[in-house]
């Protein structure tokens, strides 16, 4: 299994001393689903966003879809983050007063294709997470279960080498998550990797691979066998 | 290692447009206000440029009816000081100057006009008394606007034609009432129309020429010798009017051109005009002012969306792109509304006017560009800040 994400012990130190990262070895293979879980302050955020390309590490080296995050510039980091990785984040960030086809599409703005073929990706993507008869509901319009849809078609309309999800189901009811979660594992099914940012350990439990985080460094990597969907109705 | 190499996509000018207008879709009554500031300096400037040249092309037309080939001598002043006469053939000689066309002379008669004997004489109301030949009308192109003009019969009795300010100074509305002049009284047989070329002859009572001298002691010297000679030999007739009229006294002669004392009191009032132009020049500088506050809030309102579009792959430039474009709409908008306002308030003025409608062309291009100079100014550093924005602070809730 080829590496899409490569962390060499990387450290995150804040101005002030904060240091948020001692340390950290992760290596992410392509078509995992796992879980980057921890206590809120245990730095878990810090390696998203470095994970993300987001930010870069203080020390160590950060290696992403074969890149060598260190040695690009801003330009061409955000070229990066642009083709290999999508973002899910826990309050959706959809644009207010545009459709939710629009909202898609805008994922692939800084790709370089052409508008057509980007709102017929988005539509596309659309009906892959269940709301394609949603496709011009503003976001007002929408669930909070169906905005976070509409954000993770988002984030795989460019068909990322990274899903990166942080606390995709914390503002949602159970029920809803149960569907955004669900979503995420039918997508990994198909292929996709994804990492899940949670401080919720029922989510994480339910996820085949858990990376536990706190005080900055990795505490356990855990690998279950709960990746196959018959079980999970069990576990909830 | 990967060999791909990694570069930015460029967007195309319709998605920097989308993007840039974003903004402004969502929030249209901020962009309306903050729009308002730089429509309102455009539009002072542009009715301001634009009724100034309504007024000059109507000046030109004006001055195009009138002709520019009109030249009036008078007397100068003597070596001493001292008041000199031209003589009284002039009016002949000057008629024989090669290129001219006509000739009429008014001569200046020591009389106070008067509604009747029982007003003090020295209450002239600025009005003075001329001899007038009669050829005089036809030369600076006036008109009779009631009653007739002097002529070889009624120049010999007492009667009198009045410029239309001395009319209305007199209170003479219609032809047939009297003025006192000179220890008689003169019946007003005709009243004229403005005369913008000759100023002087509307502040006058005219007298026929013959009448002048029998009735009121008229000497024969002119005082004014009105020409008209063909456009070309303008310059040349210029030249000879003070030898052929006083030819022992050339000096004694002064030359003047009405039309350019019009053209120069256009010129001044363009002083005036300057003033208007600076303070739509200052309205405009508080309307940028607002563009960049207006700006400077949308960054910070909209971290969030700036962190978004970081992570979806936004350069810093394409986020520094996204805000001054959005900057150059919003000021652009408030340019066109401007215009727009500017070329209205001009019309209407014209309109009112009877003037020709003229917004020059280079003021409409000169204040969208002012426009679009200070949108750019204004957003730079707005968007500056925004490209600056680290994209995980931005992405923080809250």
């Amino acid at each position: 299994m080829s590496a899409v994400v490569e962390l060499n012990q990387v450290t995150k130190e804040y101005p002030g001393g904060v240091t948020a990262l001692h340390g950290v070895d992760l290596r992410i293979g392509r078509g995992e689903l796992l879980a980057i879980v921890g206590p809120s302050g245990s730095g878990k955020s810090t390696l998203l966003h470095i994970v993300g390309t987001l930010d870069r590490p203080s020390a160590g080296s950060v290696t992403l879809a074969g890149h060598d995050v260190a040695a690009l510039s801003d330009r061409r980091l955000s070229a990066l983050r642009a083709r290999h990785i999508g973002f899910v984040f826990q309050s959706f960030h959809l644009v207010a007063g545009v459709s939710a086809q629009d909202n898609v599409a805008e994922g692939l703005l800084y790709s370089g294709l052409p508008r057509a073929q980007r709102r017929r990706r988005a539509a596309l993507a659309l009906e892959r997470v269940g709301l394609a008869d949603r496709m011009h509901h503003r976001p007002h319009e929408l669930s909070g279960g169906q905005r976070q849809r509409v954000a993770i078609a988002r984030a795989v309309v460019g068909e990322p080498d990274l899903l990166l999800a942080d606390e995709p189901t914390g503002a949602l009811d159970s029920a809803s998550s149960g569907a955004v979660m669900e979503l995420l594992h039918d997508l990994n099914a198909e292929g996709a990797t994804i990492a899940v940012i949670t401080h919720d350990g029922e989510i994480a439990d339910s996820l085949p691979r858990q990376v536990r985080i706190r005080d900055g460094r990795v505490v356990a990597d855990l690998r279950t066998g709960a990746a196959d969907p018959a079980d999970r109705g069990g576990e909830r | 290692m990967s060999g791909t190499r990694l570069s930015p996509a460029r967007l195309g000018p319709r998605d920097v447009l989308h993007v840039g207008s974003a903004g402004l879709r969502t929030r249209p009554l901020r962009v309306v206000l903050s729009a308002l500031g730089i429509a309102i300096g455009i539009a002072t400037m542009i009715a301001v440029v634009g009724i100034s040249s309504s007024s000059k092309a109507q000046l030109l037309r004006q001055l195009d009816q009138l002709g520019t080939n009109l030249l009036v001598a008078s007397p100068g002043q003597g070596l001493f000081g001292e008041k000199v006469k031209l003589p009284k053939e002039s009016i002949g000689m000057l008629s024989r100057i090669p290129g001219v066309e006509q000739v009429g002379a008014t001569g200046d008669l020591a009389q106070s006009v008067r509604r009747s004997e029982k007003i003090p004489k020295d209450e002239t109301g600025g009005i003075t008394v001329k001899a007038a030949t009669e050829g005089l009308l036809d030369v600076v192109r006036g008109a009779v606007g009631s009653g007739i003009w002097l002529n070889e019969a009624n120049g010999r009795y007492p009667s009198t034609v009045l410029g239309h300010v001395a009319a209305q100074r007199l209170g003479i509305t219609a032809p047939g009432q009297q003025v006192h002049i000179g220890g008689r009284y003169f019946t007003v047989i005709g009243i004229l129309d403005p005369l913008p070329l000759a100023p002087e002859i509307e502040r006058a009572a005219l007298v026929g020429w013959d009448g002048a001298g029998t009735l009121l002691g008229f000497d024969g010297h002119p005082t004014q010798i009105y020409e008209r000679s063909t456009d070309r030999t303008v310059s040349a007739v210029r030249e000879l009017i003070p030898r052929t009229v006083d030819p022992q006294n050339p000096r004694n002669v002064q030359v003047t051109d009405p039309s350019s004392a019009l053209q120069a009191k256009a010129a001044t009032e363009g002083a005036f005009t300057d003033l208007l132009l600076g303070l739509g020049g200052v309205a405009l500088l508080v309307g940028g002012v607002g563009v960049a506050n207006t700006m400077i809030i949308s960054v910070l309102e909209r971290r969030h969306e700036i962190g978004l579009r970081r992570s979806l792959g936004a350069t810093r430039g394409q986020i520094r792109l996204q805000f001054v474009t959005e900057s150059l709409l919003l000021s652009g908008l408030g340019g066109l509304a401007g215009v727009a306002l500017g070329a209205v308030a001009t019309y209407a003025f014209a309109a009112s006017g009877g003037l020709p409608w003229v917004v020059p062309l280079w003021a409409v291009t000169g204040g969208f560009a002012a426009t679009l100079l200070i949108g750019t100014v204004a957003g730079l550093y707005p968007a500056v800040r925004a490209a600056r924005l680290s994209p995980t602070l931005a992405l923080h809730t809250g």
